[in-house]
Formats: structure tokens, sequence, C-alpha cells
């Protein structure tokens, strides 16, 4: 089974590829990343800023169905080509992780589809390992709320 | 309908798992294979059959017998550490591309 998403991440360094192909013109595959409506959509977050150029800020909120900011992160770009590539910086709030450097390069692969590579560069070994685990301890996290809820209900 | 199989479902089941490691040190016959377990031959060909559905195993023929060998490159895509990330991404994108479509002429 092919798989859409792929990671490369070699042991050992300090970055990691994302690559994924889309079934769409490179141009809205680019649109996708400069548009806060569009960007809230599919990452799932508050766009508070996206000020979509070169030495434009960007800033994410993202909060629980409580309302708690249960994440926020902003960053810069440093170099922004439409179509072809974004440098940009990513940093999340109110925690020890040193920002992250993110190269996003478009490729146009046909008319209709393009293909995205995401190289992501940490500062330690250790931080990268950090953010590899995250979505694996979420993930643990809701499992381990869900028996607590069902355990509860049992009481 | 055959079920898509993936290689985190193989790994989900602990006799895959040993299986897993038994032929990773040498290419073993799935006669072989269920001698190591107290399941009937049926089962554990069962699992071998899914294991090898995944591209966790792949078969040589020698002479009358089969061996199953461990496939190493479908192993490295075990890391139960980073499909979730690779998850996480794979989502968004595809989120990204069903709303971009509707932006298409």
């Amino acid at each position: 089974m092919e798989k859409k998403t792929k990671i490369h991440a070699e042991d050992d360094r300090l970055d990691l590829v994302i690559t994924r192909e889309f079934d769409l013109p490179v141009e809205l595959l680019f649109k996708a990343h400069t548009e806060s409506e569009i960007v809230a959509q599919w990452m799932g977050t508050k766009v508070l800023k996206l000020e979509s150029k070169k030495y434009g800020g960007w800033e994410y909120e993202t909060s629980d169905p409580n309302g708690n900011v249960v994440f926020k992160a902003n960053g810069v770009f440093h170099d922004f080509v439409p179509n072809e590539k974004i440098v940009r910086t990513f940093e999340m709030d109110n925690v020890n992780f040193a920002p992250q450097l993110e190269f996003l390069q478009f490729e146009k692969l046909t008319d209709d589809t393009s293909k995205l590579t995401m190289q992501i560069i940490y500062k330690s070994i250790e931080h990268r390992m950090t953010q590899l685990k995250l979505p694996f301890a979420q993930g643990l996290n809701m499992a381990h709320n869900r028996l607590e809820e069902i355990v509860t209900k049992l009481k | 309908m055959e079920i898509r199989r993936d290689v985190f479902q193989a790994i989900a089941d602990p006799t895959r798992r040993a299986i897993l490691s038994l032929v990773a040190i040498q290419a073993m016959t799935p006669g072989a294979i269920a001698e190591n377990f107290n399941s009937s031959r049926q089962t554990i060909s069962k699992h071998i059959q899914i294991l090898n559905e995944c591209e966790l195993l792949h078969q040589i023929q020698n002479g009358r017998e089969i061996y199953y060998h461990l496939n190493p490159e479908k192993m490295k895509e075990i890391d139960k550490f980073i499909e979730p990330f690779r998850k996480m991404w794979d989502d968004r994108f595809n989120k990204l591309e069903s709303i971009m479509k509707n932006y298409k002429k």
C-alpha cells in the first residue's frame, strides 16, 4: 500500500523531510499555505496572523472545546516565492523548545498535480525526537482519557 | 471484499510479532514456524498469510518447500513513534487537497 505522505527521518540527523504529492495544480497547493481562512481549515487551528510575504509573521492558536488555549505557535517568513518556496521559522509558545526552521518547496508535476517537500531542521536530535513523538503521546493520552471516562461512568 | 491490510495492523498482534522475530533470525518454512507455537497450524498459517499480504514477509521457493524471509524494507516503515506524526500530516494534507479541489475551475 503506497502512502501518500512520507516522512524521511534518518538516525542521528537534525532534520526530517515530509513529502506529499497532490492532485492539485501547484498554484492551488501554494494558495492553501497563504490564506488565513484556508490554513485554518486544514491545519485545524485559529489563524491570528498570516502575513504571507518575506519578513512577514504568522501566529496560530488552538483551543479545546472549553475555550482553553492548548497550542500556540508563531514564526517569521524568511523567504516567500509564490508557487516555488517558503522558508519560515516555527516556534511554540510556553514550551522549552528552540524554534525550528522549515523549508517548503513547491513543485509542479503536471498541470493538475504537484509536490510539496518540507524539510524541518531542529536545534538538537532530542528536539527532533520530541516533536516526532508528540502526536504519538497525544494519541496515548486520548486513549487514556477515554478509558478514564469509561471507568468513571462505571463507578 | 478483501480488507486492506497495513503493517500496523499486522504488528498489533503478539503472535505475528513473534513470527516476525523468528524469521528475522533465519528463513523458515510454515511448518517450522508453527512448531514454535501452541496454536493450530491453521491459525499460524492465517497469521503468516496476513504478514505476507502486508509484505512484511516474502516467500522463496526452494524445491518443494516455501521459505519465509523477513522483508527488512517493509520493517523500516514500522516506527510506531513516527507513524502518528506521519498520520497527522497525512490527515492535514488530505483535508488541504479536498478543500482546494473546490477552487478548481
